[in-house]
């Protein structure tokens, strides 16, 4: 930034002890002027507009009206794909967190010495997050078949990558020391590390792991939509037959859920750490 | 030495019980879910779709890749950034006064709670219904995706705005007082300078999560790169699956690179 420093020069300040000292001129008017350029490009290209959305932000609450009063009839048939949604999130959350153990382990710069493997690893662990999760539902489906296991292993993958990332970076974080004094006790590398860094990131590994599952369930429910069972499923039915009161209390059923999850999760990971 | 180990070992309190019912429930739970491994391959050809699905991203379709007209992967990439970036931006708007009003330690406990419950009944709707309900409003295309984008990121972005403005140092602003500042002063240089770099970091990450968020929008026609890649998904030209997916993947590994830098660079000061 040396050459901002240059077009706009410092203000100096000479301190009453006669010593100078330099600020350098605010980054503000740079920053600004970067996001309304980048805003007015996005304005362009989107088409935003304030008018549409004054003279047709009251159709917004069209579905949204019709969605009151919900179906209570309908809650019968809500309860087995909800139950579907959180097996799903629990299993493939589960299968997710324990898979991504050893990649994580092999990801960390300060257990493993071998930059390239690190490279590697961290690289397939980043190719992995970026595959989109509704990608995955899809391409699991075309395999697994309509149904809950195509939903399943979307959140796998998904909760694979996000945990093996936060799990990678909670572990370069670790105090070291511990292992150094085992290793120099005689251990091997592999009983100092289950030893010495294993119960140091298993709080936090587990905190990870709950919090991706809190945002699996909500997540599950749009999986649905590309056939990988759970709420989505009939969340997408009723749409399409415009039963939108049914739609509000397949909504009602969820909110309650992850409100119950989430506070349970929360009360836990309160305790971990 | 010998012994105070010893000893230490036998005051180590006992919690073998606790640690295997918990191993008992976590085993039970998965137990239950496990019904969910069904395998419904009606017709047998899993594994053959899974090798014409690797083998077409793997030769993506490079005519579509580096088409510059309005149905090229570029210009459709060009379209799901703005929708992210701008989409980022309207949502931290309606989030910073939503967060203001449920920070504990501003506002009367009923209010912060009821603030809350607002925002985890707006997270739970999931995007694909606020996409159908914007399209009533601006039709579809990419203005719908925007929208449906910022009503996405308020429910995790108040979220990191709340727990930012919980961490605010009071002391700061008791000492601007005994300075003798006015109300103004203290949120301009009290305030803001604690919460402008917080803010900041957490809309740089939402941008990037609303990036690979982007495709969700394509399943109701909101514009950008998703309705693209689903269509292609669902007739099967895994070819145009692969171009696609490999400029998102591209896109999304540039922007989380720039944003990781910015981001350690806000932290640090």
């Amino acid at each position: 930034m040396s050459f901002y420093d240059r077009i706009f020069k410092p203000r100096r300040h000479t301190l009453s002890n006669g010593k100078v000292v330099e600020e350098r001129f605010t980054r503000l008017p740079l920053i600004m002027l970067i996001i309304l350029v980048c805003t007015a490009i996005s304005v362009r290209i989107t088409g935003f507009s304030f008018s549409v959305l004054f003279s047709g932000g009251r159709r917004f609450f069209d579905i949204l009206f019709d969605m009151f009063p919900p179906n209570t009839s309908y809650l019968p048939k809500i309860w087995t794909p909800l139950l579907d949604t959180i097996k799903m999130s629990l299993l493939g959350s589960f299968i997710g967190a324990v898979l991504s153990i050893p990649f994580a382990v092999l990801a960390a710069s300060n257990i493993v010495s071998n930059r390239a493997l690190v490279f590697v690893v961290r690289l397939f662990l980043s190719l992995v997050r970026t595959l989109p999760t509704l990608v995955c539902a899809l391409i699991a489906t075309y395999i697994f078949g309509l149904g809950t296991m195509a939903g399943t292993c979307a959140i796998a993958v998904f909760t694979f990558a996000y945990v093996g990332k936060q799990l990678f970076e909670i572990i370069e974080t670790v105090d070291m020391g511990p292992f150094e004094a085992m290793e120099a006790l005689g251990a091997t590398r592999l009983q100092a590390f289950i030893a010495s860094v294993f119960p140091q990131v298993l709080p936090s590994y587990l905190s990870v792991s709950l919090f991706c599952l809190e945002g699996n369930v909500r997540y599950a429910s749009i999986l649905g939509y590309v056939g990988a069972g759970g709420l989505g499923l009939i969340m997408n039915e009723k749409i399409g037959w415009r039963e939108y009161s049914s739609v509000g209390m397949i909504l009602i059923v969820l909110f309650v859920t992850v409100i119950a999850i989430e506070g349970l999760s929360h009360a836990v990971r309160k305790r971990l750490t | 030495m010998e012994k105070t180990i010893a000893a230490a070992y036998k005051d180590a309190p006992k919690t073998w019980i606790y640690k295997l019912l918990l191993v008992f429930i976590v085993a039970a739970m998965l137990a239950w879910s496990s019904s969910t491994i069904v395998i419904n391959d009606t017709t047998g050809s899993g594994a053959g779709v899974a090798k014409n699905i690797l083998l077409g991203i793997f030769h993506p379709d490079t005519k579509l890749l580096f088409n510059f007209t309005n149905s090229g992967v570029l210009y459709l990439l060009l379209e799901t950034l703005c929708i992210a970036f701008l989409g980022t931006i309207v949502g931290a708007v309606i989030s910073v006064p939503l967060s203001f009003i449920s920070a504990s330690n501003l506002m009367p406990r009923p209010i912060a709670v009821a603030g809350r419950l607002a925002i985890a009944a707006i997270r739970t709707v999931p995007a694909f219904i606020y996409g159908l309900m914007f399209i009533r409003v601006t039709g579809p295309g990419p203005f719908a995706g925007l929208l449906t984008m910022s009503l996405c990121s308020i429910g995790m972005v108040s979220k990191m705005f709340i727990e930012s403005i919980e961490d605010l140092d009071k002391r700061i602003l008791e000492s601007l007082d005994a300075a003798g500042c006015t109300t103004f002063q203290k949120i301009r240089y009290g305030i803001l300078p604690q919460l402008f770099p917080d803010f900041m970091s957490t809309l740089i990450y939402r941008f990037d999560m609303n990036l690979r968020d982007a495709t969700v929008l394509g399943l109701v026609g909101a514009g950008g790169i998703g309705a693209p890649l689903i269509f292609a998904m669902s007739s099967y030209r895994w070819n145009e699956v692969g171009a696609i997916l490999l400029g998102l993947i591209i896109l999304v590994m540039i922007i989380e690179w720039i944003s990781s830098k910015i981001r350690t660079k806000l932290t640090r000061g």
